[in-house]
């Protein structure tokens, strides 16, 4: 109770001081912006003012917008009373609302959570799912996206994927300005002399950098939080073998392609929605951690 | 400094630190409160669900009279109970006669065929999974509120202040070794 308790907590304090971060890293590029075009507070004011209407959307829009992309439909409990029980049981257990269930039509296994805070979440479950889970096993699943909705993970993972996405359309328009060349201001920019000179250079290298830092640590965030979510998971439902008998089955499913998941949805799910690689490389750029590494750990509580 | 200024400060903190302890089990004993409200609502639901049960089943089960009655029975008892004791051993009683029922059910395939039983089935095990959670979730606030008045120094002022033990929500034994009902 108590470390749950505290992770929520530290969920919000977290998402706070990512936001400050990355208003940082969005008004440096921005400014940066403003120079090559020969006006720093320009550049620096339009990226803060864009990026805090984006970030709003985001913010407001993006559990829903989510929802539509991945082809998840709002479901009643008429329709579904198994999936509907199991979301009301394991929100009484966690003492939050009861998420609104979705369903999304596909044979793979998978399942996600979405939404800004425990009132406004949404727990969606594919059809394969709902048919190959016994109820343990289903309730192991949910369990695990509760815990994602009453951590704050939800929160937090859906504001990091807003603001990488705005450093990444930034530093792409940063780039592109570099390649093509500036507008007018550059010629002015002589002003500046060397002290431009180094100003963009730092751009062009922070333009390049910035969003492979930002999608990685995207990545290592939403790996640490699975391994969470399945620990408190297995403390809602007081049964972790269901949550590992539901991952044995997934890690077996031939066909973990949902076919409308992309990478701006990927880290959401309950295990990767892609084909699996292996290696150094692919490893760093995981959003999961492997399932027989999380499968283990439960094993072991 | 002064002794007096010393002893002001003292008696500030110390009445801070019991307005803040106030508080916080006021918090503490709502929300254990705001838990013991849902297992009630969960074990309502759970007897406005067996009269429905009893009159789908009584046309197929003609020999198993006595399996129907002990849940009738046990309904009552869960009915009449007042403290959390005893609505605690009343719902664990009425659980066993509802598994007792359903197990005898296997014996009767049009029983399993009928889809108002079936319905009520998935109801009823969803309802039993509920009262199951909400109680986990119950125990977990009692065990936090009363963590809190016992530790120290909060055990000098919670006596004094009117905080006392709340009471646990007992599992059956079987449920103890199994968490989760499955009819």
């Amino acid at each position: 109770m108590r470390i749950m308790f505290n992770e929520a907590r530290s969920n919000k304090i977290k998402s706070v001081f990512l936001v400050f971060v990355f208003i940082l890293v969005i008004g440096v590029l921005g400014a940066i912006i403003g120079i090559f075009y020969g006006n720093l507070y320009f550049g620096l004011i339009i990226a803060v003012i864009f990026s805090l209407i984006y970030s709003m959307i985001g913010f407001y829009s993006g559990g829903s917008m989510i929802l539509t992309m991945s082809g998840a439909k709002p479901v009643t409990k008429k329709e579904y009373p198994y999936l509907y029980h199991t979301i009301e049981g394991l929100a009484i257990s966690a003492g939050i609302p009861t998420p609104q269930a979705y369903v999304i039509e596909d044979s793979a296994l998978n399942a996600f959570a979405t939404g800004r805070d425990p009132k406004n979440a949404s727990i969606t479950v594919t059809t394969g799912l709902l048919k190959a889970m016994s109820r343990q096993e289903l309730e192991g699943v949910v369990a695990h996206e509760m815990s994602h909705i009453k951590n704050y993970d939800i929160r937090f993972m859906m504001l990091t994927a807003v603001l990488v996405g705005i450093v990444v359309l930034l530093s792409d328009f940063l780039l592109r300005s570099f390649l093509w060349g500036g507008h007018g201001g550059r010629r002015d920019s002589k002003r500046g002399g060397q002290m431009a000179l180094i100003l963009i250079a730092i751009g062009f290298i922070l333009a390049i950098l910035a969003p492979i830092i930002g999608e990685l640590v995207k990545l290592a965030i939403s790996r640490k939080r699975e391994f969470m979510a399945d620990a408190s998971g297995a403390i809602l439902t007081r049964y972790p073998p269901g949550l590992a008998g539901a991952l044995r089955k997934i890690s077996k499913d031939p066909d973990p392609l949902v076919d409308k998941a992309n990478k701006a949805t990927a880290h959401l799910f309950i295990s990767t929605p892609f084909r699996k690689k292996t290696g150094f490389v692919t490893n760093l750029f995981l959003t999961h951690p492997p399932i027989e590494e999380r499968i283990k750990r439960l094993e072991a509580m | 400094m002064d002794p007096l200024t010393i002893t002001g400060i003292i008696v500030a903190v110390i009445v801070l630190f019991i307005i803040f302890l106030y508080n916080s089990l006021i918090s503490l004993r709502n929300q254990v409160k705001n838990s013991w409200v849902q297992i009630d609502v969960q074990l309502k639901r759970r007897n406005d669900l067996i009269p429905n049960l009893i009159e789908t089943v009584r046309g197929y089960m003609k020999h198993e009279k006595s399996v129907l009655e002990n849940v009738t029975k046990a309904r009552s008892a869960v009915l009449s109970a007042g403290t959390v004791e005893e609505k605690g051993k009343a719902s664990n009683m009425l659980s066993q006669t509802l598994k007792s029922l359903f197990a005898v059910s296997e014996n009767y395939p049009q029983l399993k065929a009928n889809e108002n039983f079936l319905q009520l089935q998935e109801e009823l095990t969803g309802t039993e999974n509920k009262i199951a959670y909400s109680r986990q979730h119950y125990n977990d606030m009692v065990m936090v509120f009363n963590t809190k008045i016992e530790t120290f120094p909060n055990n000098i002022f919670a006596n004094t202040l009117k905080f006392n033990r709340e009471t646990v929500f007992e599992a059956t034994a079987e449920e103890k070794r199994n968490v989760k009902v499955q009819f």
